[in-house]
């Protein structure tokens, strides 16, 4: 590899001005290099300056920052002090920017190729036709399916993961000296998320280029960086090659950090019940229930969500319900606390049927289901203190009023692991991880017997993210509450669930004990989404990417179809003239497990030996150490 | 590799991870603060609400006062005592006809643009909290009001029920509640879908609730700003309904209906009608630019974009 140096930033500095005048650091003398195509990772959390250096290398900087010192040299020139002329040439032509979200990239009223080849014909690199002719080796080489005419489509038509990497077309189309990536899958589904990060390696190795890869996610950075750079509140912790800081990082920071990424999902990881909580009686209960939007016409949604769904939560555990975005495992908990009617079908709570619709249910229902949403930020009123948003429920629903109150206040936030004397503050005078914790503390104040959780851990960093889990996990055994735990991230529901539900296309295909549903047999979504999730591990992305399932997994799109089974399109076993024209049955086995599948338990165990034999091979070959999970 | 020594020790580092009192993405309290040019606009602003209130007894003349028979007199001693603008068409005192018309002028706009608001904001944020028919009702009704230009309107309902001053303000009140209903209604559509008016809803909150603690607070801001400018519109419609004579009714003074009255004065190089005019522009641009400065400083681009 030619590691001739590209780029410096020596001892930058980057301030804000506050509203009092004063000079606020934000980046406080940071220094690293990036040589010929190497890959520098920016990893740190939120607030940690990582999307601001970034910018710097394009010598930008959010409005309301300014530049404060130190060099940005691009093959030994300072691009900070460059003339404004020279900036514009160096943006886009030089330095390319890929954003986090490619839909909010792209003008969705251009074509993808006018969009792709815009800025390499702008800054004179290309003529428009060899743009074009660029443009589709790149859809080539980024593995786009139809590759030749891909670029006459509007970004409408073609699904997240490939928009995602026709966005790093556009940015390799005028053949950058630097890209600079700044959460490029963050916002994606595993299974897309792995497609996306081959193609990206593929690319970079192929181009020959430099780029700065910025993420908080240190297992996508284990498989893409060649020298990571660990930040914290603008300041350097520890820097070092890949190698060196995933397998012996130094610094207390970057440990914190690894351990904050979870195991890859694995039975015997979910906490066993303490018996006082363990009592088998169904808390709330789903039967064979069908929703969606757009009203109902004879008897069916005319946009079908969720199909012919049975999900039961016993008193005291947690489910978690998983699946990829769009899979309807929102609107499943939308359903249970009746903010959306279903179609067909009973919600049960406490043996009782419960009214489709919330204002059909009576206040002690009410109460006795809460809802957690998502996003704190937008779940709390900016208006009122977090004694009144606390305080609410505790009087709407136990008449507690005054002192007494006031007490129960304190006494709910010291449960969140919060000082009491939080109360007296807006939710704006909080961090993140703070204001997930208050949301949480709003649904217990309501003192529920289920608590159904959209995604709380999701748009928390990771170290913050695994707080919220464990305080969870406290919380369940404390009040006994039952939770219904729904996530795309498969590693934090294994370590925290009891059960689990596997939601593709609206339906229910795997459920059970969450040690039964992790190990051997699985429904073949369940695999592949197990095989998806990276792993804090050099090389496990070129391991994974020789497995059956991702082959023919991941170049596909989700289909809801009316009949057959949803995954037929993806499934690496399907059988042709079955799997797409009937319902699967469902394949009952021990202690309530149940697969969704045409193929038969035998011939499961087949496709899981077979799978492991395969992998079996490589290891013979000595190529490396799958160290996939094998029972 | 270089190693670079933070100035954070490591320890220092996990314990700010462990503390939840100072996170540093915990932002700082916001505080509210004006430019100079705001404070200079509140100051004209609070001069002529002082105005309204003692400025006929700070007068030198009554409004009504004529002054021999010599009109449009420059600034000057005159026969009965000293204009300090100069005297009008009729030769009254041009400083006190503008001291007296500030209570008409600011006075009858205040009570309108107040009355707009009690109804254009209940029945905005009503129509944005029941939505289905009851939204579609008001909402189509008040789009016909909408439709008709603002001064036809208060021509015609003013020809009609003749000219008192409960009928211009009830005029006034009701042509701008229809803008103040459209921007109330699309605040309460747009709080009415945050996940926290969902929570409430989920919670079995009735819909008062919703709307006192959930809703109302939140358009509170936006709604104060767009007073400010709803407050300007109305003070030009009042003058503009005086300047065509429909106004406030002579010999009570308005500013509006000085500068129609002494136009001609003009060709004669009298001021008599360029002092009102001022008066008018003094007091609109100061809630204008007071606006901008709130609008600015608290980030309001919600206020902004309504206007």
């Amino acid at each position: 590899m030619n590691r001739e140096k590209l780029f410096e930033v020596k001892d930058l500095r980057i301030s804000a001005t506050n509203d009092d005048g004063e000079e606020v650091p934000i980046v406080k003398g940071v220094s690293f290099d990036i040589h010929k195509g190497e890959v520098v990772a920016l990893i740190g959390e939120s607030g940690s300056g990582k999307t601001t250096i970034s910018l710097a290398t394009l010598a930008y900087t959010k409005p309301g920052l300014h530049f404060a010192g130190g060099e940005c040299q691009l093959f030994g020139k300072d691009v900070l002090t460059m003339p404004p002329l020279a900036q514009r040439e160096l943006r886009g032509g030089n330095v390319a920017y890929l954003a986090q979200s490619a839909a909010a990239t792209f003008n969705p009223a251009i074509t993808i190729n006018e969009q792709v080849t815009e800025a390499a014909v702008l800054h004179g690199r290309l003529t428009q036709q060899e743009a074009n002719e660029r443009a589709i080796e790149l859809y080539h080489a980024l593995e786009l399916p139809d590759a030749d005419r891909i670029g006459h489509r509007y970004p409408h038509q073609v699904s997240g993961g490939q928009l995602q990497r026709l966005m790093a077309a556009m940015a390799l189309c005028g053949k950058p000296d630097l890209m600079v990536l700044d959460e490029p899958t963050t916002a994606l589904d595993v299974t897309t998320q792995i497609e996306v990060l081959k193609a990206f390696k593929k690319v970079i190795h192929e181009e020959n280029s430099a780029a700065v890869y910025v993420t908080h996610d240190l297992a996508v950075v284990a498989q893409v960086a060649d020298h990571i750079v660990v930040l914290y509140s603008g300041e350097i912790m520890e820097q070092g090659s890949a190698d060196q800081i995933i397998n012996h990082p130094s610094h207390a920071y970057t440990k914190r950090l690894m351990e904050a990424v979870r195991p890859k999902p694995e039975a015997g990881q979910g906490v066993e019940l303490t018996h006082e909580h363990h009592r088998d009686i169904d808390n709330i209960e789903v039967k064979d229930m069908t929703a969606g939007y757009g009203g109902i016409v004879d008897g069916e949604p005319v946009i079908p969500i969720l199909k012919d769904i049975n999900v039961s939560v016993k008193n005291g555990h947690v489910v978690g319900v998983i699946g990829e975005s769009g899979c309807g495992k929102s609107t499943l908990a939308r359903v249970m606390a009746g903010m959306l009617p279903p179609a067909r079908g009973d919600i049960i709570l406490d043996g009782k049927k419960l009214e489709g619709d919330l204002h059909d249910r009576k206040l002690e229902e009410l109460q006795k289901v809460q809802f957690v949403f998502q996003m704190a930020d937008t779940a709390l009123n900016p208006k009122q203190l977090i004694g009144n948003i606390i305080g609410r429920p505790l009087e709407f629903y136990h008449g507690l009023k005054g002192k007494e109150k006031h007490a129960k206040v304190a006494e709910i936030l010291e449960m969140v692991e919060l000082p009491a004397a939080f109360a007296s503050r807006y939710p704006m005078e909080l961090s993140g991880g703070q204001k997930q914790r208050i949301n949480m503390a709003r649904s217990l104040a309501a003192n529920p017997e289920v608590m159904l959780c959209d995604e709380v851990t999701s748009a928390l960093d990771s170290i913050v993210g695994a707080n919220v889990i464990k305080l969870l996990t406290a919380l369940r055994d404390k009040t006994g509450v039952s939770f219904v735990f729904i996530s795309h991230d498969l590693s934090t529901v294994a370590s925290f669930a009891d059960e689990i539900v596997v939601l593709y296309a609206g339906r229910v295909v795997e459920q059970g004990p969450t040690d039964e549903v992790l190990e051997p047999p699985f429904h073949p979504y369940t695999r592949l989404l197990i095989s998806s999730v990276p792993e804090l591990r050099i090389g496990w992305l070129e391991d994974t990417m020789k497995k059956r399932e991702m082959a023919v997994g991941i170049a596909r799109g989700v289909e809801i179809t009316a009949r057959g089974c949803p995954f037929y399109n993806r499934c690496p076993l399907a059988i042709e003239g079955t799997c797409e024209l009937k319902t699967p049955p469902t394949l009952e086995l021990e202690r309530g497990h149940q697969i969704s599948c045409h193929l038969t338990l035998e011939q499961l165990q087949e496709a899981e030996a077979e799978a492991q034999k395969i992998l079996l091979g490589y290891e013979k070959l000595g190529q490396e150490d799958p160290q996939v999970h094998v029972p | 590799m270089t190693e670079q020594v933070a100035s954070k020790k490591e320890e220092e580092v996990l314990a700010e991870l462990d503390s939840f009192a100072e996170l540093p993405d915990a932002p700082p309290k916001r505080k509210f603060r004006l430019s100079w040019v705001g404070w200079v606009s509140v100051g004209v602003v609070v001069f002529w609400l002082v105005i309204c209130v003692i400025g006929p007894s700070i007068a030198p003349f009554h409004e009504m006062d004529m002054d021999g028979d010599d009109s449009f007199l420059p600034a000057g001693q005159g026969e009965y005592g000293y204009f300090y603008l100069g005297t009008d068409y009729l030769s009254r005192d041009t400083l006190s006809r503008i001291l007296f018309g500030a209570r008409n002028t600011i006075g009858i706009s205040l009570a309108a643009t107040l009355l707009a608001y009690l109804m254009g904001i209940t029945l905005g944020i009503l129509a944005a909290v029941k939505g289905g028919w009851i939204d579609m009702g008001i909402s189509r009704v008040n789009d016909a009001i909408l439709a008709l230009p603002t001064i036809m309107l208060g021509l015609i309902v003013i020809a009609a029920l003749g000219s008192s001053i409960p009928i211009l303000i009830g005029t006034a009140a009701v042509i701008y509640a229809t803008s103040v209903f459209r921007i109330a209604r699309a605040l309460g559509q747009d709080i009415m879908v945050q996940d926290y008016v969902e929570a409430a809803a989920t919670r079995g909150e009735g819909i008062w609730w919703i709307i006192r603690a959930e809703v109302l607070p939140n358009a509170a801001m936006p709604l104060a700003t767009d007073f400010g400018l709803r407050l300007v519109f109305v003070v030009l419609f009042i003058s503009s309904l005086s300047f065509l004579g429909l106004g406030v009714q002579p010999p009570a003074s308005d500013w509006g209906s000085m500068v129609r009255e002494n136009l001609q004065g003009l060709t004669y190089g009298s001021y008599a009608a360029i002092w009102p005019a001022v008066a008018i522009a003094s007091f609109t641009i100061a809630i204008n630019l007071i606006v901008d400065d709130i609008s600015a400083k608290s980030g309001g681009s919600l206020a902004k974009k309504m206007v």
